[in-house]
């Protein structure tokens, strides 16, 4: 086997381990329903975690994601009940306005030469804000478009649904392996995230790739902030905070380092899967509280970052053989 | 020499930033300076700048050491929210108030040194380390809590968030005392300067027979045990612990704070007391948000671009400038002579 596969497989069969507890003990979370709950209630974590996803690889990061995303639902909001838009040119608007955004702080982080985190900070900062003064309140999105699309869905065996926002987060993932393992822009983020001093020296356009990894993922953040408004019906300033610790947790739990340079896009998948699957045990159990999602987050954090930091002293002492 | 010390320090941008604000604030608001004695305690909007942003500048001044040796906790609003909430609880299954804030102090230690090991020991980098007490800390909280908002009536507990001493209010005095004893602790020893240079290279420092493992414990302990501080302040001002909202967002205000005074994110030089008046900056402008009658959601506009700018001042890109056109300057007034 693939030793650089090792922690996805450790991952993957941790779900795996984890699923099969929990269907022991409560047969009926085996069923289709539960799986396509699982793709719509994650939906939009599962796309902005692809964005950071690649923001990691880069050795970077994007506290920005939660804050675009309500940004973007407010924003969606307010074209479509205030402006009147049509809901089509308010998604594409909403796109133009977190890609822009994102590239803004790309550039900010690769020519002030400032740690990713703080630039994402303000941005965090700024996105909330903006979506505060544009309505502080929460606005219904009532529209044609939106019913139609939250009542389409493909049956599958077994009553489950497979919701339009569910698709949209699996096609994220599969185009977002794409670019990460078969692109040059793919390739160009790796190297970076492995070391940024010789991916320059290698031809590596730093400027364009930067900028690209951080427009791409608030583009992503902005996408997730539709799916989210098309989940809720609403746009509110405060939704969605702290979905970038949620994101960050599922890259990590992933397998990806946080270091850079090394992680697969379809990690991040079963880390947003397992996220899923702890909040769904906790509401099949009925007695553990909500706050047990937290802490169980926490440990499986502290625990995939352990098991990565034994996996690579190992294979480097491996490699100094 | 003293003098000397004191007029550069007057020099600082920062007390210059901290003036502007304050004026704009008695522009907007002409009873700004006035302070009122009453009750045995002083009253004004100058003593709810304090007041208001002592819990930050307590959170800045654990921050400014952690971020001095290039590290940075996220976790500062958790442990804040954990021992509000063991001081809460303690206070209402009957045990007497120091018993109970020694608990919570002693719940913030161990947090900082969880951090501190996580960091130091198991060498993780310090922004993912403290992600995972950020993300569990709040569900340990709501766990001592049992999800509820536990309200006292604890005098002493009460005091220590909303009472007086020698007219000013207690957090205002927690706080001075705190930055008092922390700056004279890292400036009249060796201690400031072996943080500084484990932040700068930290394998130097160790070859150079620094226990750079020990210090940084150390460093993460104290900022636990600051967020601890301020967590029984703020839950003493409230009189309960809200483990939802106790310190939410406040890390981020501190590490603002500590960016503010000019201490680098990439480690060594550092100055706690320009970190207190960093928070103090940032609490004079969220109170001229709240006077000038602006939504409070401007807060968070204002401080984006207060960090902007900041981040654009202290660039590579601007000193760059700064260093071509002295040079050019140089380049000048050599020319000339001959």
């Amino acid at each position: 086997m693939n030793r650089s596969l090792r922690p996805l497989m450790a991952t993957t069969a941790i779900f795996v381990f984890a699923y099969l507890a929990a269907v022991l003990q409560y047969p009926a979370m085996f069923s289709t329903r539960v799986l396509g709950n699982f793709l719509t209630d994650n939906a939009f974590l599962g796309i902005a975690a692809v964005g950071m996803t690649f923001v990691i690889l880069s050795g970077g990061i994007d506290l920005s994601v939660g804050a675009v995303i309500g940004f973007t639902t407010v924003l969606n909001a307010t074209l479509i009940m205030w402006a009147g838009l049509h809901p089509a040119l308010a998604f594409s608007i909403s796109l133009i306005v977190a890609a822009s955004f994102g590239a803004v702080m790309g550039a900010a982080i690769h020519y002030l030469r400032v740690p990713a985190f703080i630039v994402t900070l303000a941005g965090m900062f700024l996105a909330r804000g903006a979506a505060s003064v544009l309505s502080p309140d929460s606005i219904g999105i009532k529209h044609d478009v939106y019913t139609a699309i939250s009542k389409s869905y493909i049956l599958l065996p077994g009553g489950g649904r497979l919701t339009v926002i569910g698709l949209v987060m699996v096609a994220v993932f599969v185009v977002g392996s794409i670019v990460a393992h078969r692109t040059r822009f793919g390739s160009y983020v790796y190297a970076l995230g492995g070391n940024e001093t010789s991916a320059a020296l290698m031809g590596v356009n730093v400027a364009r790739t930067t900028i690209g990894i951080y427009t791409l993922s608030s583009t992503l953040a902005g996408l997730a902030g539709i799916v989210f408004s098309l989940y809720t019906s609403a746009g509110y300033s405060l939704s969605a905070t702290g979905v970038e610790l949620d994101a960050i947790a599922a890259v990590v739990i992933g397998g990806t380092l946080l270091t850079g340079g090394y992680g697969f896009i379809a990690g991040t998948f079963i880390g947003v899967m397992l996220q899923g699957l702890v909040q769904t045990y906790i509401v099949f159990d009925g007695s553990l509280s909500s706050w047990w999602t937290k802490i169980v987050i926490g440990g499986l954090l502290f625990m995939f970052i352990l098991l990565q930091r034994l996996v690579f002293r190992a294979s480097a002492t491996g490699r100094r053989d | 020499m003293l003098g000397q010390t004191w007029k550069t320090a007057l020099m600082r941008p920062q007390v210059a930033a901290l003036a502007a604000v304050l004026l704009i604030n008695w522009s907007l608001f002409p009873g700004f300076f006035d302070i009122t004695w009453q009750d045995g305690r002083l009253f004004g909007s100058l003593i709810d700048v304090l007041n208001r942003g002592a819990p930050v500048a307590i959170l800045a001044i654990g921050m400014t050491a952690v971020i001095a040796t290039k590290g940075v906790d996220l976790s500062v609003g958790a442990v804040m929210a954990i021992a509000g909430a063991v001081a809460a609880v303690m206070v209402t299954h009957g045990y007497g108030a120091i018993v109970s804030v020694s608990a919570a102090l002693l719940a913030g230690l161990i947090c900082g040194l969880w951090n501190g090991v996580l960091v130091a020991v198991l060498d993780m980098q310090p922004i993912i380390a403290t992600l995972i007490l950020m993300v569990a800390g709040r569900g340990l909280a709501q766990l001592v809590t049992e999800g509820s908002i536990v309200t006292f009536t604890d005098p002493i507990l009460i005091f220590i968030g909303t009472g007086a001493f020698l007219g000013m209010p207690m957090p205002v005095v927690i706080g001075v005392g705190l930055m008092i004893g922390a700056t004279v602790l890292v400036r009249k020893t060796a201690l400031g300067l072996l943080i500084e240079a484990v932040g700068v290279n930290r394998s130097a420092a160790r070859f150079a027979g620094i226990q750079s493992t020990a210090l940084i414990l150390m460093v993460y302990a104290f900022t636990g045990l600051c967020a601890a501080l301020a967590g029984i302040i703020v839950a003493g001002d409230i009189r309960g612990a809200d483990a939802n909202n106790a310190g939410l967002w406040l890390e981020l205000d501190a590490i603002l704070a500590v960016v503010i005074g000019g201490t680098s994110l990439m480690g060594g030089r550092f100055s706690i007391p320009l970190s207190v008046l960093g928070a103090m900056i940032i609490q004079a402008m969220n109170t001229g948000i709240l006077i000038s009658g602006f939504s409070p959601q401007f807060n968070l506009v204002v401080k984006s671009g207060v960090i902007i700018l900041i981040l654009v001042l202290q660039s590579p890109l601007a000193s760059s400038w700064v260093d071509r056109r002295r040079a050019a300057r140089m380049a000048h007034s050599q020319r000339t002579p001959s």
